[in-house]
C-alpha cells in the first residue's frame, strides 16, 4: 500500500505527467506519437519521444495509464481509479450532508 | 533543387495501388516492370499531375519491415499529404474503411490525422492554413 502511494504520488509530482494525464483525459486511447505530438504543439514542450517515453513508463507503473496492443498499434489509456487511494486516506467532505461546506 | 519524387515502403504493390489511388484518390504515373516480380510504380495527386511523384516500393528488404514495424507500434507517419478539410477526408475515408490510429486533432493552426494504408505504414494527413 505504502509502495503504491509513493508510486502515485511521485507519477503526479511532475508538471508535464499531469499534462499527459490531461491531454488522455480530453481523448484516451493515444499512441505515443499522438502524446508527443499534443505536448510540442499544444503545450510548446521540448522534450525528446524518449523523455515522454520514460514519463508514461512512470505513469503505467502508478497504474494512471494503460498501455493496450491493438494490431500492430500500441495505444496508452487513461485508468483514474489509482486516485481513489488519495480520497480514501483523506476522505472529502460530504457536500451533501448536514455538515457540508457549500457556500 | 527540388522534390521530384518520394517513397514509401509496401508490403504488396498491388494492394498498394489498389489504396493509393482508388481509397486515397492519387492517379497512376509510371507502372514499369522491374526485375522478376517489382514495378516501379509511381502515383501522384490529380490536382498536380506533373507535381511530386510517390513511389510505392517494395518493401522486400528485412531492414525495411523492422523500421515499419517499430514506427507503427509507437503510431509515428511515415509521410504526409495535404488535404482541404482533414474532418471531411477522415469522414469519407472511415467510410471506406479506412482505420485511423489518431483521429482529427486541432493543434493550433494545423489539423491532422493519422490513417494506415494497409501496406504497412502510417500516413498523416494535414490541413494547413493557406
Amino acid at each position: 500500500m505504502v509502495a503504491v502511494a509513493d508510486q502515485l504520488f511521485k507519477a503526479l509530482a511532475d508538471p508535464t505527467r499531469r499534462t499527459i494525464l490531461d491531454e488522455l483525459t480530453e481523448k484516451s486511447g493515444q499512441t505515443l506519437f499522438e502524446i508527443c505530438s499534443r505536448l510540442s504543439m499544444r503545450h510548446r514542450l521540448g522534450i525528446s519521444r524518449q523523455a515522454v517515453s520514460q514519463h508514461l513508463a512512470v505513469l503505467e507503473s502508478a497504474g494512471l495509464v494503460e498501455t493496450r496492443r491493438e494490431g500492430r498499434y500500441k495505444f496508452h489509456d487513461l485508468n483514474t481509479a489509482p486516485l481513489r487511494h488519495i480520497a480514501e486516506r483523506w476522505p472529502l467532505p460530504d457536500a451533501s450532508g448536514p455538515e457540508g461546506n457549500t457556500p | 533543387m527540388k522534390i521530384h519524387m518520394t517513397s514509401v515502403f509496401v508490403d504488396d504493390q498491388a494492394q498498394a495501388e489498389q489504396f493509393y489511388t482508388e481509397v486515397l484518390g492519387f492517379v497512376k504515373k509510371h507502372d514499369v516492370p522491374v526485375g522478376e516480380s517489382d514495378r516501379w510504380l509511381t502515383v501522384v495527386s490529380p490536382d498536380e499531375p506533373d507535381g511530386t511523384e510517390l513511389l510505392l516500393e517494395p518493401a522486400a528488404h528485412p531492414a525495411a519491415r523492422t523500421y515499419r514495424d517499430a514506427l507503427v507500434k509507437d503510431g509515428i507517419p511515415l509521410a504526409q499529404f495535404a488535404v482541404q478539410d482533414v474532418q471531411a477526408e477522415y469522414q469519407r475515408l472511415r467510410g471506406l474503411g479506412v482505420r485511423f490510429t489518431q483521429d482529427p486533432l486541432e493543434m493550433g493552426p494545423v489539423t491532422t490525422a493519422v490513417l494506415d494504408d494497409t501496406c504497412g505504414n502510417l500516413i498523416q494527413i494535414a490541413t494547413v492554413p493557406q
